[in-house]
């Protein structure tokens, strides 16, 4: 498998998404945010970061980046797209996702530890996660609750596009367990085709024993296993 | 024509250092040359009161590859062609001013000096002081120093891991922001400041120049006043933004394209002014500057303006002729502004035109030929007072009020989980962080090596204000401690020097003692000093800080797989070493149980130093033989509140309660003698291996029991696990909520 990440002036995740996918074997190429080829095998993961600076709405600017018309006939032919954090907020500023990204209800910049369970087990990224498991991947935001009106959010539910919600480490969804007061305790969602991921956690930050832990590979390899049988 | 008292002013220059300017030009100078001259030869740039003791530091080791002075940062030789960089840098007149600014552009400063040697930066920590919290005015500082500090290393992505946070009375009005950065690379992409090869242009690249921070150098180069507000225009406003875009270019130039440049300079305090001086001084070389072709911000702006300015995210590059177009095309590439301002010389002379016209045109060695003023210290009457002070002669802690105060100290601002600070950073970008904040020392490991570096600031000031020297040594002492908790060798020093208005001769003492005491303690552990800065005039109208030398320590680790954090496992044996558990009342001196529940701070500190460097050395060798499973450095609030903490961490007590805890139950608890650890073990047997090495080392080591249980008991010191820990993880929270008014007076003296 490939996969293209995506460099926005002012993107910092790029690195560590490098990282942590050579780890697992993947072939990666960084894709600076003027260059409008994209490959359909690639997986393309757009980083977290401060894409220009974040100093207007978060990624705002970074959508009128001439990559993204590659990354939106990418998703629309079906092509495989995560957004991490900044990329997931761009994803919702570009409208491949519904919803937006608001401040944290605790008005702070947050970098900790939290818990995912998966709440869809269907889609590319969540197929191999086993039920109810809480993942130990860490979040790094200021503007990471995730808010969508009522009738968005049913709709997302009853569509089982809710990826990723907050949890204990027990895997319980809870009001304690939400770290930024995103609605339903929603911390990923995907497109109704299942193929364009958005989250705020950070998988590629729990990518080895020594940094802490490693549970951030299981999304991945999620994405990986689901590739070769498609292939 | 006679310059008069406000231009002087103006730029700090007092009448008698105008007249040797004088005597150096034989004539008078011109505006844009008296204000030149005025920011290089100002505290800030020029060092006039601290150079002078420069040379009692310790300043060659194994380890060192560019001698303090010689770049804007030190560099190591890590082994196998890795370097690290590192250097501290203050900006406390700024954050008492604009606390949010102030902090942010602190950080973006400091990250320049690292990239500017070619280096990437991987590891940002920060030394702060504050007057205490149950004062508003502190509270609204503590607040916007933080979020300054995390605005700027979040968006710029690079991991806030470490540093650490003292309250005291001492630093109402005048808080201490002091960064420090270290960065990693190759050593063969090592980059110097240095303008060299006359014929070379001078490329400006970055932020345009506006009228921001001019007089910066200057305004921290006096003392706080009520007229500070309105140095405010003095402070600048960060644009992480724009520095990650540079930081990218500048370290993909020095991996890709080294041999394009001839040199890399910053533009920090003063601007472009000490930015192409100290280049060219570097060199030996001249340099010549068209102030007209320096892209602007704003209109009207003067040739003083321009050369003084201190707008941030600017760097100076000198590319060697041949390769301008591609350096020039580098930058555009990375959406930068890089424009040819002017070019190096070989008179020795630094030229500034306006076009056609020559503003200012001087000797570069009489720009950097600042007047040096070796302090003339005279030893306070008071300190004899307070030193001489019999501990011993007030009444003992009762046993029966030992957990009250247990409970009471974890909770206490200089003592409390530092979580709501670290939660708002992020210490995990760039994927190296090993251990993060929160114990002694951050580990980053190094990618593609076996290597790791382990990084702390520390000072105890108050240590200092009843013994500078001796606080001084353990300021060392301390951060080497930092250091060897994570099973690293402490490799060398950075170190920010602040103090009072070094003019005034109780603040001269302190300044020559405490750089004694810092060399002496550097010699004794062997950790050279390779880069620093200072600050000085840090008074405000009700007095001066304690002297603060804060120290910041680079240790190295062979192999990352043998780190140590602080939290041991459940089950496992924690063992004392370095000393008894049983005190003199005189370890209480200069202690957070004195100063907080006794309300006072008085006494002698006393380190051994030779004592201190046998006791890092048997850790290290415990950890070396796989003995190790967690180390804590002993020090804030004594051995009590340290086996808290690793219990609090590991979720479980210890019943240490049979401890024979000697004549003087507070000091045995709360007495904040030097020289030692708590280690964790996995088992009663590797324990008794760790107190037989040491033993053999001539080094105290007490086993004090295994980590299981819910309560937390050192002798007659008796609390629940559960207590503990929330007194300990909130207590920083409700600090800031205001609700612990009535102890945190502080102490000043």
């Amino acid at each position: 498998m490939r996969a293209a990440i995506v460099v926005f002036p002012g993107t910092w995740s790029d690195g560590d998404c490098t990282w942590a996918l050579e780890r697992l074997g993947v072939e990666t190429r960084r894709v600076w945010h003027r260059e409008t080829a994209l490959h359909a095998d690639e997986l393309v993961v757009l980083p977290g970061g401060f894409s220009y600076g974040d100093y207007l709405r978060c990624g705002a600017i970074a959508r009128f980046s001439p990559v993204m018309t590659a990354v939106q006939a990418h998703a629309e032919a079906g092509g495989l797209v995560i957004g991490i954090c900044n990329g997931f907020q761009i994803l919702c500023e570009s409208g491949l996702l519904p919803g937006a990204l608001m401040r944290n209800d605790s008005l702070q910049f947050r970098c900790q530890d939290v818990h995912l369970v998966a709440d869809n087990r269907r889609s590319p990224f969540t197929r191999g996660l086993a039920a109810g498991r809480a993942l130990n991947v860490p979040i790094s935001h200021g503007e990471g609750r995730y808010f969508a009106d009522a009738a968005t959010l049913d709709r997302l539910e009853d569509a089982d596009r809710v990826a990723f919600r907050y949890a204990d480490a027990t895997g319980a969804v809870t009001a304690a367990a939400n770290p930024n007061g995103s609605e339903r305790n929603i911390a990923g969602i995907l497109n109704e085709r299942g193929n364009v991921l958005g989250m705020m956690p950070h998988p590629e930050r729990a990518c080895e024993a020594l940094l802490g832990n490693e549970d951030g590979n299981a999304i991945w390899q999620s994405v990986l296993d689901a590739v070769h049988v498609v292939a | 024509m006679p310059v008069d008292d406000h231009s002087l002013a103006q730029v700090a220059m007092s009448r008698a250092e105008y007249q040797r300017l004088v005597n150096m030009l034989d004539r008078e100078p011109t505006e844009v040359e008296l204000g030149m001259v005025g920011a290089l030869w100002s505290e800030h740039c020029g060092y006039k009161h601290s150079r002078p003791l420069f040379h009692l530091f310790p300043t060659d080791g194994p380890f060192v590859l560019t001698k303090v002075g010689e770049e804007n940062a030190g560099a190591l030789d890590l082994g196998d062609g890795w370097c690290a960089v590192f250097k501290m840098e203050s900006h406390n007149h700024p954050s008492a001013i604009e606390p949010y600014e102030g902090a942010a552009t602190g950080v973006g400063g400091i990250l320049r000096d690292i990239f500017a040697m070619g280096m990437r930066p991987v590891a940002l920590l920060d030394s702060l002081r504050f007057g205490p919290l149950a004062d508003a005015h502190n509270r609204h500082l503590f607040g916007g120093v933080v979020a300054g500090i995390g605005g700027y290393g979040n968006c710029i992505g690079v991991p806030t891991v470490g540093g650490e946070v003292q309250f005291d009375a001492a630093y109402s009005g005048n808080p201490l922001v002091n960064a420090m950065c270290v960065g990693i690379g190759r050593r063969e992409h090592l980059l110097s400041a240095r303008a060299g090869g006359p014929g070379n242009p001078l490329v400006l690249v970055g932020a345009d120049t506006g009228r921001d921070g001019i007089h910066g150098a200057t305004f921290a180069s006096v003392e706080l006043d009520e007229g500070s507000e309105e140095r405010r225009p003095a402070v600048q406003v960060g644009n992480p933004f724009l520095e990650k875009l540079l930081m990218e270019a500048c370290v993909e130039l020095a991996e890709r394209h080294g041999d394009w440049i001839e040199g890399l300079q910053d533009l920090g305090a003063a601007g472009l002014t000490s930015s192409a001086v100290e280049a060219a001084a570097r060199a030996g070389t001249g340099i010549e500057i068209d102030i007209a072709l320096v892209p602007r911000r704003e209109q009207g702006m003067s040739a003083y303006d321009v050369m003084l300015s201190e707008s941030q995210e600017r760097m100076l590059v000198i590319p060697k002729r041949a390769h301008l177009d591609e350096v020039l095309a580098h930058f555009r590439k990375w959406e930068l502004h890089a424009d040819v301002i002017g070019a190096v010389t070989d008179d020795g002379m630094a030229t500034v035109r306006d076009g056609d016209r020559v503003v200012a045109r001087l000797r570069v060695d009489v720009l950097i030929a600042a007047p040096q003023y070796p302090p003339e210290g005279r030893r306070p009457e008071s300190l004899d007072r307070l030193q001489s002070e019999d501990l011993a002669a007030h009444p003992d802690l009762a046993p029966g009020r030992a957990g009250e105060a247990l409970l009471d100290l974890l909770g206490a601002e200089n003592i409390a989980s530092r979580r709501w600070i670290f939660r708002q950073y992020d210490h995990q970008v760039l994927n190296n962080t090993v251990v993060r904040p929160g114990g002694d020392a951050a580990v980053i490991r190094l990618k593609g090596s076996p290597r790791a570096i382990a990084v702390a600031t520390d000072c105890n000031a108050r240590f200092l204000a009843l013994d500078p020297r001796v606080g001084a040594q353990m300021a060392v002492a301390e951060a080497a401690r930092n250091v060897v908790a994570t099973g690293a060798l402490p490799a060398a020093v950075t170190d920010c020097l602040n103090f009072g208005n070094p003019e005034k001769p109780e603040v001269a003492y302190q300044l020559e003692q405490a750089i004694t005491g810092l060399s002496e303690a550097c010699r004794a552990l062997g950790t050279p000093v390779v880069s620093g800065n200072a600050s000085l005039y840090n008074e405000t109208p009700t007095g001066q800080i304690f002297p603060t030398p804060t120290i910041g320590m680079l240790g190295i680790l062979d192999n990352v797989d043998h780190h140590l954090g602080a939290t041991p496992r459940p089950g496992d044996t924690l063992v004392l070493i370095g000393a008894q558990p049983g005190q003199p009342a005189s370890t209480l001196a200069g202690s957070e149980y004195q100063v907080r529940t006794l309300g006072r701070l008085a006494g002698q500190p006393a380190i051994d130093l030779a004592l201190e460097a046998r006791v890092q050395l048997l850790v290290r060798e415990a950890n070396a033989a796989g003995m190790l499973t967690a180390a804590h450095d002993c020090a804030d609030g004594g051995l009590a509140v340290t086996v808290a903490e690793m219990c609090i961490g590991a979720g479980h007590g210890i019943d240490a309660s049979a401890l024979a805890l000697g004549a003087r139950l507070d000091a045995a608890l709360f007495g904040e003698a030097p020289s030692r650890f708590v280690v964790a073990t996995a088992d009663a047997a590797d324990a008794e291996r760790v107190r037989a090495l040491a033993e053999a080392s001539g080094v105290a080591a007490t086993v004090l029991g295994r980590v299981a249980g819910d309560r937390v008991r050192i002798g007659a010191a008796n609390v629940a696990l559960a207590d503990a820990a929330d007194r300990y993880e909130h207590g920083l929270e409700r600090a800031l909520a205001g609700e612990t008014a009535a102890h945190a007076a502080g102490g000043r003296v």
